[in-house]
């Protein structure tokens, strides 16, 4: 199939189809959840990485 | 044309760095701005940060030798590399960072395990060992730059770094990611572009296929290939590199990359990590098995146009080109004074008589490796350069640029932040100035890896024998050293509370160990280059086959495993207050 020498090679490209259609539809299937969330935490983090970042 | 062209990209990535820096650099700062990006961004950024040109050149040219069995590469690099590593890795590692505030992976490991050892030793690894892998993204550059323009090595790689060190140091060196994401599309276009005309020059996909499944695989089959359509034979030396290198190390160690894992604190919340995950599995699908489908059909454009190739014999090698060359055809007018300098010459054959050197054009070679020159890391420039229309060549090479400069700049303020970070600052911890020292240090060190991965770059073609896959070969060293030393342990903060500070240090220390030692000692190629395994038995390793092709992180993993595990069982747990603080909000 496909002019291949081997099922080994045509199941990863199967695979690598597959796989990619399955983040392709996690991706869609979850495109809103997990919060757009920024707390108080991540923020005081955020802070702290900034402050590295400029100094170098 | 070709220098305008390079001018005007260097400025929109320039200009885009600079406005990704403006934009925000006034109360907050582009991180901030970085937060709030659309998710095309943020994975664009993060694949343009995986795919170097190590993948595109090296591994790609990997593909000509070893043909489409490295399509289990790109499986593996979508299913590990992007959706486990984001759904099941990044989630964690970004509410656990924030809990900890680590802001390196080292500091990350160290505060989880709270053990300052951990810091500096996986720094300590970092700054080793990231050179031989930015040296060869480095490498990848300039061959193809070298083979495109018929420059010297040496010049373009010189070159190179030096544009790679003035976008680090004017570009910033993180979280630049509107020119990261820019540089991505560029790569995808590009790519994308070479595998439609590829297709197109071999008369269409299954013909294409068809005509690389009856290549004869000659004397190649003695070390198991069965085609390059065909994965190699089972145990066999080829089937050993395919596998446990190719295939398993980088699939498997793109989990414990340094400059990857950073990547997941600094987005906004798990919503944007999921909305990555759709256009980074594409992003990496199309460059990678771009590369390698390429790298593999090259053979058969080789095979049938190779007589259009024109190769120069001094000394007994062949090269690809004749510096000053004065190439003339043989005709029954000059032969008799042609005859002089080059007794062999023939009627019709052609000739260069550059100052009278001993050289010679030679149409050998059939394979695409054989064709270019044993010279693993030629085959894809070589195939663009002869294959496809003069106008690719450019535009491919801003693709080489664009895939180079984005994985570098984060390589090396990896690099920075380890010694700095990491390792001094831990080092004199609570000592005068320390902080302030820490930073120079870090910016010391991203001057110093740069010239030391030039240096490695320009070197490491010297070290390895011809017909070698350095680039593919450096590149999977790092990440089988990375996994030995830290994929247990990263593992074990992520989702095991039982994982004690003494098992996560053992199995980094165990880990590490294993692979140095089966890299130094044991596995064929490298062990070659350390000589140390001469000295001891005699051999270029101090093991035979299979075991001389097997690779370090079929070792070193397990290793470090059981260590991580039985080290734990009888060891002291971390305190529950802090293990608590740790998973917090984690379920």
């Amino acid at each position: 199939m496909l002019g291949l020498g081997d099922g080994w090679i045509l199941a990863a490209f199967i695979i690598i189809i597959a796989s990619t259609l399955l983040c392709v539809i996690y991706g869609i299937l979850n495109w809103n959840k997990g919060s757009n969330e920024s707390d108080a935490e991540s923020k005081e983090w955020l802070k702290e990485e900034i402050d590295i970042e400029k100094s170098l | 044309m070709t220098p305008l062209l390079i001018i005007f990209y260097l400025a929109i990535v320039t200009y885009l760095s600079y406005l990704g820096f403006k934009k925000t650099s006034g109360a907050s700062d582009y991180l901030l701005a970085g937060r709030d990006i659309h998710p095309y961004i943020m994975a664009l950024s993060y694949g343009a940060t995986f795919i170097s040109t190590s993948a595109i050149i090296g591994f790609g040219g990997a593909a000509s030798i070893f043909g489409m069995s490295l399509l289990w590469l790109t499986a593996l690099n979508i299913v590990i590399g992007i959706f486990i590593a984001f759904v099941f890795f990044g989630k964690r590692t970004r509410k656990m960072g924030y809990h900890l505030h680590a802001h390196t992976f080292p500091e990350f490991l160290a505060k989880r395990y709270k053990s300052s050892f951990i810091q500096k030793f996986a720094g300590f690894i970092i700054f080793l060992f990231m050179p031989l892998y930015s040296a060869v993204v480095l490498m990848g550059a300039a061959k193809f730059i070298e083979k495109q323009w018929s420059v010297e090595y040496g010049v373009s790689l010189f070159f190179f770094t030096l544009v790679i060190a003035v976008y680090v140091i004017i570009g910033g060196l993180k979280g630049v990611m509107y020119s990261d994401a820019f540089q991505g599309t560029i790569m995808f276009v590009g790519m994308l572009i070479l595998l439609i005309v590829t297709y197109n020059i071999l008369g269409g996909v299954t013909e294409a296929h068809q005509s690389l499944t009856d290549m004869s695989v000659g004397t190649l089959a003695a070390k198991g290939h069965m085609g390059w359509t065909s994965m190699p034979k089972f145990g066999s030396e080829f089937w050993w590199i395919v596998v446990s290198t190719i295939i398993l190390g980088v699939g498997i160690g793109v989990l414990a990359q340094p400059q990857l894992i950073v990547r997941f604190m600094t987005v906004k919340s798990d919503r944007e990590l999921n909305r990555a995950i759709l256009v980074g599995a594409l992003f990496i699908m199309v460059m990678t098995s771009v590369a390698y489908l390429v790298g593999s059909l090259s053979n058969v454009y080789f095979a049938k146009n190779i007589d259009k190739l024109e190769y120069c014999e001094i000394n007994g090698t062949l090269k690809e080109l004749c510096t000053s060359s004065t190439i003339i055809t043989i005709t029954d007018k000059n032969i008799e004074k042609v005859k002089q300098d080059f007794p062999n010459a023939e009627i019709g054959k052609k000739i260069d008589i550059h100052n009278g050197i001993d050289h010679k054009i030679s149409y050998k070679g059939k394979i695409a490796i054989k064709s270019v020159g044993n010279s693993v890391a030629s085959v894809i420039p070589l195939y663009i350069k002869n294959a496809m229309p003069k106008w690719f060549g450019i535009i491919f090479m801003l693709t080489l640029m664009a895939a180079a400069m984005s994985t570098l700049s984060s390589q090396f303020h990896a690099m920075g932040t380890s010694i700095g970070r990491d390792i001094y600052e831990q080092i004199f911890k609570g000592k005068k100035d320390t902080e302030q020292r820490s930073i120079l240090i870090s910016k010391f060190g991203i001057g110093f890896t740069i010239i030391i991965s030039g240096l490695l770059a320009y070197s490491l073609p010297t070290l390895f024998s011809k017909g070698s896959t350095i680039i593919a070969r450096g590149t999977a060293i790092f990440f089988g050293i990375c996994s030995g030393s830290f994929l247990p342990a990263y593992i074990g903060a992520l989702y095991f509370k039982s994982i004690t500070k003494a098992g996560a240090i053992a199995g980094m220390i165990g880990g590490f160990i294993s692979s140095a030692f089966w890299l130094i000692l044991i596995h064929g190629k490298e062990a070659k280059v350390f000589g140390l395994a001469k000295i001891i038995s005699g051999n270029d390793s101090l093991l035979g086959m299979p075991w001389s092709v097997v690779d370090p992180l079929i070792i070193g993993l397990p290793t470090s495993i059981i260590l991580t595990i039985a080290v734990s069982k009888f060891t002291r747990k971390l305190d529950t207050n802090h293990i608590e603080k740790c998973f917090k909000n984690i379920s």
